[in-house]
């Protein structure tokens, strides 16, 4: 096993993708589709320009391995902003040091509010979110937010900036199971030509994030690459590579992918490639049958239609009545109107539950026990 | 024909078993249930969420059937053990079917943490099943520590790719004193059907039921299958013969000489 997926970046990073792609033929598509034992070059050649031609049957043993390994079953969660304070200047993101925007913490009575809000629709699985601020919103702060939430969700996850190992298992012990990390771009060059400067600029210490969170024994992770930085195949490449790295070091733990294409937001970024719809659906069910017991998150960047459209190709997890601002479900705070990035698909949970069940599939809420819940873990006697 | 399968102390007549995740409402599960007459069901507890305001999934497991909670999600022992007692906690009553499972690729269970929870469970007077990969000298470690049955896997959970571990479970079959349930793997009734046949005890489906396009339909055909593999078991059919009688007698000499 290789030291760390830095190693495994590293032994491909100077692959020509061009010269692969250039060998790459429809026979060798084909046969990979029908294999189940899928090469990083198997993989490659699905995402090449020659599988964007075989996109159909792409999506067809997409949507068998989903049936196969899943079922009928979408689960649901939705993100929860704490803070929006940041000390990255990351090029690309809303909460970036240099803009100019409200900034706000929620306090822990605000958490209160704000999580019982959101539980009361319904949500059993939460994210919870900060800027990238160890000093607005200090580990400290976090596992006091998790102590607040772990009686009211079956399920926690966070999405902050990166931990060690030992505050990863801070906390887990607080009760937190799921960790959300983006590498957001795989390109080492463009990564730090985005990241300008902050703690986040650490290239290897954000990309072994994902280890040291399951080392601590973190039952889920979830990573991706921010679509729309670098070379679209390249890096949806890395985050296969990277999701089958981790699947293979901690066969024990749940491991997803997101795709998340960069959308608008206050600076004006504008992206280096632009992702179309038929690049988000090759990237997704070249996932799909690259890794078929991974979990793949389609988030509210993407438009209702498209969402509906996605979901029989590989999707697991959705997230619904979403707000990417720090308070936004209950407005709570003066940082209301700052968000993160804008979202396409502002539909309610109820609505999305709808829909799901509309098109024969079964909305899960609760996937997990989180074993902090409520007064019945009490009455068990835990030894 | 008074065929009634016993475990924890309950009297079983139909030996079709059903799970209840995958599919794409949970309403469905009562029609299944109701079509196949099926009395065991097993649901995952990380799934079951009692609080909540809506459908709930036991809401859809009629009166009278047998409730089996699984420990669907646990890694090791200690987290089978906390979702068991949590289940017993929340009246989800006594049976419980242990699912320990660290491989999330290919969703291989723990033979070994399996056993040490089936020893923990026993003792605190539940009615443990384990869920097993098909290994008969750990099955024995499990009847002695007092499991109700042993569930070897057919092939993985949700490949339907059948029972391909046929010839380990024939000697499970042969040497356990308790019931063996196939449970996994099982895509088509005939392998239920295959399963019943050599003698098991009964047959676990979920993900043939749960993909296929008809759901209530299919579960009432993998019902009749497990009754006629059950039903060819007992007649006692001259099982199929591996390989032709030989041509030329290796015995004719003792008549010459007589």
């Amino acid at each position: 096993m290789k030291k760390s997926f830095y190693n495994v970046y590293r032994e491909y990073r100077d692959l020509d993708f061009g010269v692969v792609y250039d060998n790459i033929d429809k026979v060798q598509i084909i046969r990979t589709l029908r294999s189940d034992r899928i090469s990083s070059r198997g993989f490659l050649a699905l995402l090449s320009p020659e599988g964007e031609k075989l996109i159909e049957s792409l999506a067809h043993r997409a949507h068998e391995l989903t049936m196969r390994n899943f079922g009928k079953v979408i689960h649901l969660y939705t993100p929860m902003y704490l803070s929006n304070y940041c000390d990255n200047e990351c090029a690309y993101c809303g909460f970036k040091l240099d803009n100019k925007i409200e900034r706000s913490t929620l306090t822990l009575e605000e958490v209160r509010r704000e999580s019982d809000f959101i539980a009361g629709k319904g949500f059993e699985n939460i994210l919870i979110l900060t800027g990238g601020s160890k000093e607005a919103a200090p580990l400290d702060y976090i596992k006091k937010c998790v102590r607040v939430l772990r009686g009211k969700f079956s399920s926690i996850s966070v999405e902050i900036y990166e931990l060690t190992k030992d505050e990863y298992k801070q906390l887990i012990d607080e009760g937190v199971d799921g960790l959300t990390v983006y590498q957001e771009v795989y390109d080492e060059k463009i990564y730090d030509k985005v990241h300008i400067s902050g703690p986040k600029k650490d290239y290897v210490f954000r990309m072994e994030a994902p280890e040291r969170a399951l080392s601590a024994g973190m039952r889920t992770v979830n990573i991706g690459t921010l679509l729309g930085l670098g070379d679209w195949r390249k890096e949806a490449f890395f985050a296969g590579l990277h999701a089958k790295y981790l699947q293979d070091k901690f066969p024990e733990a749940e491991i997803s992918v997101s795709v998340p294409r960069i959308r608008p937001q206050v600076s004006g970024f504008k992206p280096f490639c632009h992702v179309t719809d038929r690049g988000l659906v090759q990237i997704i069910t070249a996932l799909r049958v690259f890794l078929p017991r991974a979990g793949i998150t389609l988030s509210t960047r993407e438009g209702a239609f498209l969402r509906d459209h996605l979901l029989p190709l590989g999707i697991t997890r959705m997230s619904a009545g979403s707000s990417t601002k720090v308070g936004g479900h209950t407005k709570c705070t003066a940082a209301v109107d700052s968000e993160q990035f804008e979202i396409l698909d502002k539909r309610e949970l109820d609505e999305i539950r709808k829909m799901l069940s509309d098109k024969g599939y079964q909305p899960v809420l609760k996937d997990w026990v989180n074993f902090w819940d409520n007064a019945r873990a009490a009455t068990t006697t835990i030894a | 024909m008074d065929d009634i399968l016993k475990i924890g102390g309950r009297e079983i007549r139909n030996r079709f078993f059903v799970g209840t995740g995958k599919f794409a409402r949970k309403g469905i599960i009562r029609d299944v249930l109701e079509a196949s007459g099926a009395e065991v069901v097993t649901v995952a507890l990380r799934r079951v969420d009692l609080d909540s305001k809506d459908e709930n999934v036991l809401d859809y497991v009629p009166e009278g059937r047998i409730l089996m909670t699984n420990t669907s999600g646990a890694r090791n022992a200690e987290e089978a053990v906390r979702l068991a007692r949590l289940s017993r906690a929340m009246g989800c009553g006594n049976w419980i079917k242990i699912e320990v499972i660290p491989d999330n690729k290919y969703l291989m269970p723990d033979n070994i943490e399996t056993l040490k929870a089936v020893e923990i469970l026993v003792k605190e007077g539940f009615t443990v099943l384990p869920y097993m990969t098909p290994d008969l000298v750990c099955a024995l470690r499990m009847a002695a520590a007092g499991a109700a049955a042993v569930m070897p896997l057919g092939s993985a959970i949700g490949s339907n790719r059948g029972f391909r571990t046929e010839e380990i479970v024939r000697i499970m079959v042969k040497e356990l004193d308790l019931p063996v349930i196939v449970d996994a793997g099982i895509g088509q009734p005939s392998e239920a059907a295959r399963c019943m046949e050599i003698g098991c005890d009964a047959v676990l489906v979920n993900t043939a039921l749960a993909t296929a396009e008809d759901p209530v339909m299919i579960a009432g055909a993998f019902d009749l299958a497990v009754k006629a593999g059950r039903m060819a078991y007992l007649s006692g059919v001259e099982p199929a013969i591996e390989g032709a009688e030989a041509s030329s007698p290796l015995t004719g000499f003792l008549r010459d000489q007589e």
